[in-house]
């Protein structure tokens, strides 16, 4: 709901400045014919697509929705059992860096580098569950720890410079997966519903789904329904680093290049308003894989907006944090009514 | 001399959206008297203390104290009027000591505008000492048992002047000495004027400490008895409004003696020290003892919940390997908690969803949930367990504490138990939920399952059990035939004494 009112704005807020243009030049000069007569090589404002719907846009629009779903779905499992995951952003650039070093310093073939790519992160979040669940330690601690030191590898490997793919050639296959087009869509964003499609099944249709709900309510009561719960933690974060690893491929060959510093940075950020913004609650227990999709969206598109009307990006994060904080609310608000509902019925 | 009473409430009604929940409600409390106030679940009890204690505010009717009548508008206001609320989940602060917690949200400050230590402890302690409390009054709360903790805030009321105490199901977490305690002291509390409201589903305590009993039924006043006429058939009878028969049901099937061995079971709470017990096919043994005797531990010792390295389980003869508690769950041996809320039911789930959560994967296939079946079981045991809710997709936070108990016992018999462990079967669970507790229980020992029944309700473990083994400090101390089943004999091997009647564990 909240995403089709948004982008109505967007298109409104469109049309109505080319009607602001247009009413404009009509005033200054009422009579058209004669203004084309005495300059004929300005042209006369009228109404065009409104540039959010034009198909470079929203290609361009769709593209960044994949690239950012993708994680996106992973922090939003890990958020479901109760835990949240700051090292997506650092993840994404030592896997980008390991990438781009893998295939064009190493010269490895293109299928080993993306298995390479993946397994990093996977093994990472294996890391970060074995540390959660058997040592105990909070997953905020954990992740936060992750989001520094992977950040300080990939810069360390790259000697802090900027790596591209520059004209290397023997993966074309590879760029393509990540950087080309399916029946005219981009490839990060067939990936994403591919993705999408798996994960709403395994989180709404399966037993393991199911146990991710459950342990995310409460742990101990499902631990003693004889749920490894310990392993089923622990199994969101390496999942987590499987999607982050895809999207972190996806995300050096869309930058096609690697600056290490800067590289993904904040992306957890995204990943978990994202999550919140689609109905995950950090308590754990809730959440959607159509919730973190339109979520996703709905942050990709306001980006959108804050560019096409010309507001000065540097607002760009204010203008997302205020939109999570009212959606937020007004969900919280939202429900603290319909319990208060529930409450009043007898028992 | 005044003769009016301490309390009138009089004509007291309340209606919520949908549901009445007191009609034309009249209590009267004397000077230093306990009333125990006593119903079903639903039955009134709580909003009629709420309304006490300033929570709710009644629709009609008066409230008098010392025949002047009185506007309880609020929390404070009730405080002010000397009464004070001691619910059943207690509102103490775990990381607070003593003192502080007695003064919580009154601190007496010193000249630097500072709370005065000195003065909180000073005031404290007469009162901490005219409990029994043998505790300094610079000890955390948190390590307190609940039954101290509870003495704190006895001591708070008794600080702040209150002349009547409300204690909401009070002895629902404490052990039977620390009940016998409590009840001892609702006595010295109230030859010393103070008046007590006494909320409790344990019609022993009741019959034991109340000078009068009054019971609701439907929101209404059912009827009042004093101390001599208050037996347990009259109390129930006027909480239901019609006979329970058969409130404890006798055993029927054939036991099988020595059908499922315990050696060894430790927990890391008594290190050193090991239960072992035999238990027949077809009974009920009844694990009594003090809190902290360790039975729930025992309990979860034999679930895998627990790491207990020396155990051995052996059913039917077979010896089972339990390292995790799915591989109890997988041979038939499955535990209903004591704590519901936390360790029994994900609340915020489904009655469907809380019902298929262990026995999931039995009807699963490549990982996805036949949801028609998961449906189909869930529907089979609300029905079978008389769950008393609008449908499976109901959460089970909204239902009453026996209700939820049954979907607790309806995730496990959706499987077939072999050894059913029930810990504190029956707490805060009304007197009707109760009776089919117990008939169910009687019908899976009488189909052919052993069930352990963990209790520190006397009268239950009295009269439901077969055999009671009686725990103390992370050992049997002795276990009891059904003849010998006496409170007395159960209370001396609690606190660890020898009797000539308790028989041995097991035999080799």
């Amino acid at each position: 709901m909240l995403l089709v009112v948004l982008c109505a704005t967007v298109v409104g807020m469109e049309l109505f400045s080319q009607y602001q243009e247009i009413r404009d030049f009509k005033e200054a000069h009422p009579d058209i014919q004669e203004f084309q007569k005495l300059h004929p090589d300005e042209k006369v404002p009228t109404f065009k697509l409104p540039r959010f719907l034009s198909q470079a846009n929203l290609v361009n629009t769709g593209n960044l929705i994949g690239l950012f779903g993708i994680f996106s779905i992973g922090v939003g499992m890990v958020i479901i059992t109760g835990g949240i995951d700051l090292s997506i952003g650092s993840m994404i650039a030592l896997n980008g860096m390991l990438l781009v070093l893998a295939l064009t310093e190493w010269h490895w073939p293109w299928p080993l580098a993306a298995l390479f790519a993946l397994a990093v992160p996977m093994l990472l979040g294996l890391g970060h569950g074995l540390l959660i669940t058997r040592f105990k330690m909070q997953p905020f601690i954990v992740t936060l720890c992750g989001l520094l030191l992977y950040r300080g590898f990939a810069r360390r490997i790259s000697h802090d410079t900027t790596k591209g793919f520059g004209d290397a050639a023997g993966f074309k296959t590879l760029q393509f997966l990540a950087g080309g087009k399916f029946l005219g869509l981009p490839m990060p964003f067939v990936i994403l519903i591919v993705i999408a499609i798996i994960m709403w099944i395994v989180l709404h249709r399966s037993v393991y789904g199911r146990y991710l709900f459950a342990v995310g309510r409460n742990e101990e009561a499902t631990r003693f329904s004889g749920v490894n719960t310990q392993w089923v933690v622990a199994s969101t974060y390496i999942l987590a680093g499987l999607l982050t690893g895809i999207s972190g491929i996806l995300f050096a060959f869309y930058t096609n290049s690697v600056s290490p510093s800067t590289h993904g940075n904040f992306y957890e950020l995204y990943g978990i308003a994202a999550a919140v913004l689609g109905g995950c609650s950090l308590r754990g227990g809730e959440g959607s894989v159509v919730g973190i999709l339109i979520g996703t969206t709905l942050l990709l598109v306001l980006q959108n907006l804050v560019n096409l009307l010309g507001i000065d990006s540097s607002l760009n994060f204010a203008v997302m944090g205020a939109v999570v904080l009212v959606g937020v609310l007004a969900d919280q608000l939202f429900q603290a009514r319909s319990a208060k509902k529930n409450a009043r019925q007898p028992k | 001399m005044t003769t009016a009473p301490l309390l009138e409430m009089r004509g007291i009604s309340k209606g919520f959206p949908g549901v009445k929940a007191l009609d034309n409600v009249s209590l009267t409390i004397g000077r230093g008297e306990v009333v125990a106030i006593c119903g079903e679940n639903g039955a009134g009890k709580s909003t009629l203390m709420k309304i006490l204690g300033g929570v709710h505010q009644p629709d009609a009717g008066e409230i008098l104290i010392d025949g002047q009548p009185v506007k309880i508008n609020g929390v404070n206001n009730s405080i002010r009027l000397g009464i004070a609320f001691i619910h059943q989940e207690l509102n103490v602060l775990g990381n607070l000591d003593v003192a502080a917690n007695v003064f919580l949200g009154r601190e007496p400050k010193n000249a630097l505008g500072l709370i005065d230590r000195k003065k909180i402890h000073a005031t404290t302690s007469p009162f901490i000492r005219q409990l029994g409390l043998e505790v300094s009054t610079r000890t955390r709360l948190d390590n307190l048992s609940i039954a101290q903790q509870q003495m704190v805030e006895i001591a708070k009321a008794l600080s702040l002047n209150s002349r009547l105490i409300i204690m909401d199901e009070p002895t629902s977490s404490l052990t039977l000495t620390e009940t016998k305690r409590l009840l001892e002291l609702v006595c010295e509390l109230s030859e010393q004027g103070v008046s007590i409201a006494y909320i409790s589903h344990r019609l022993g305590e009741i019959e034991e400490c109340a000078d009068r009993v009054v019971v609701l039924r439907d929101g209404k006043n059912a009827g009042e008895l004093t101390h001599g006429e208050a037996s347990h058939d009259r109390l129930v009878n006027l909480m239901v409004g019609r006979e329970i028969k058969n409130f404890y049901v006798q055993p029927s099937g054939t036991k099988t003696p020595g059908y499922f061995k315990v050696r060894n079971a430790s927990s890391s709470l008594h290190p050193g020290k090991n239960v072992s017990f035999d238990a027949a096919r077809g009974e009920i043994l009844g694990f009594a003892g003090l809190v902290g005797a360790g039975r729930s531990e025992m309990a979860k010792a034999i679930s895998g919940l627990e790491d207990s390295p020396q155990q051995e389980i052996i059913l039917d003869g077979q010896p089972l390997s339990i390292g995790s508690p799915r591989d109890a769950i997988d041979h038939g041996i499955y535990l209903a908690p004591e704590n519901r809320r936390t360790e029994g039911l994900v609340v915020e789930m489904t009655v469907r969803e809380n019902i298929s959560l262990p026995s999931l994967e039995n009807f699963s296939s490549l990982g996805l949930i036949n949801r028609k079946h998961e449906r189909k079981i869930a529907a089979e045991q609300v029905k079978s367990l008389n769950v008393k809710t609008p449908g499976i997709e109901t959460r089970v936070l909204n239902l009453s504490g026996g209700n939820q108990q049954k979907v607790v016992l309806g995730k496990w018999l959706a499987m077939t138990p072999k050894v059913m462990i029930l810990d504190e079967p029956t707490r805060g669970i009304d007197v009707g939920a109760k009776a089919e507790i117990y008939r169910l229980m009687r019908e899976l020992a009488d189909g052919g399952a052993v069930i352990l029944m963990i209790s520190s309700d006397m009268e239950e473990i009295l009269n439901v059990s077969d055999r009671i083994a009686v725990m103390h400090e992370g050992e049997i101390s002795g276990v009891l035939e059904r003849a010998d089943c006496r409170e007395e004999n159960v209370m001396q091997l609690a606190v660890g004494k020898k009797i000539p009647a308790a028989k041995p564990a097991f035999v080799n």
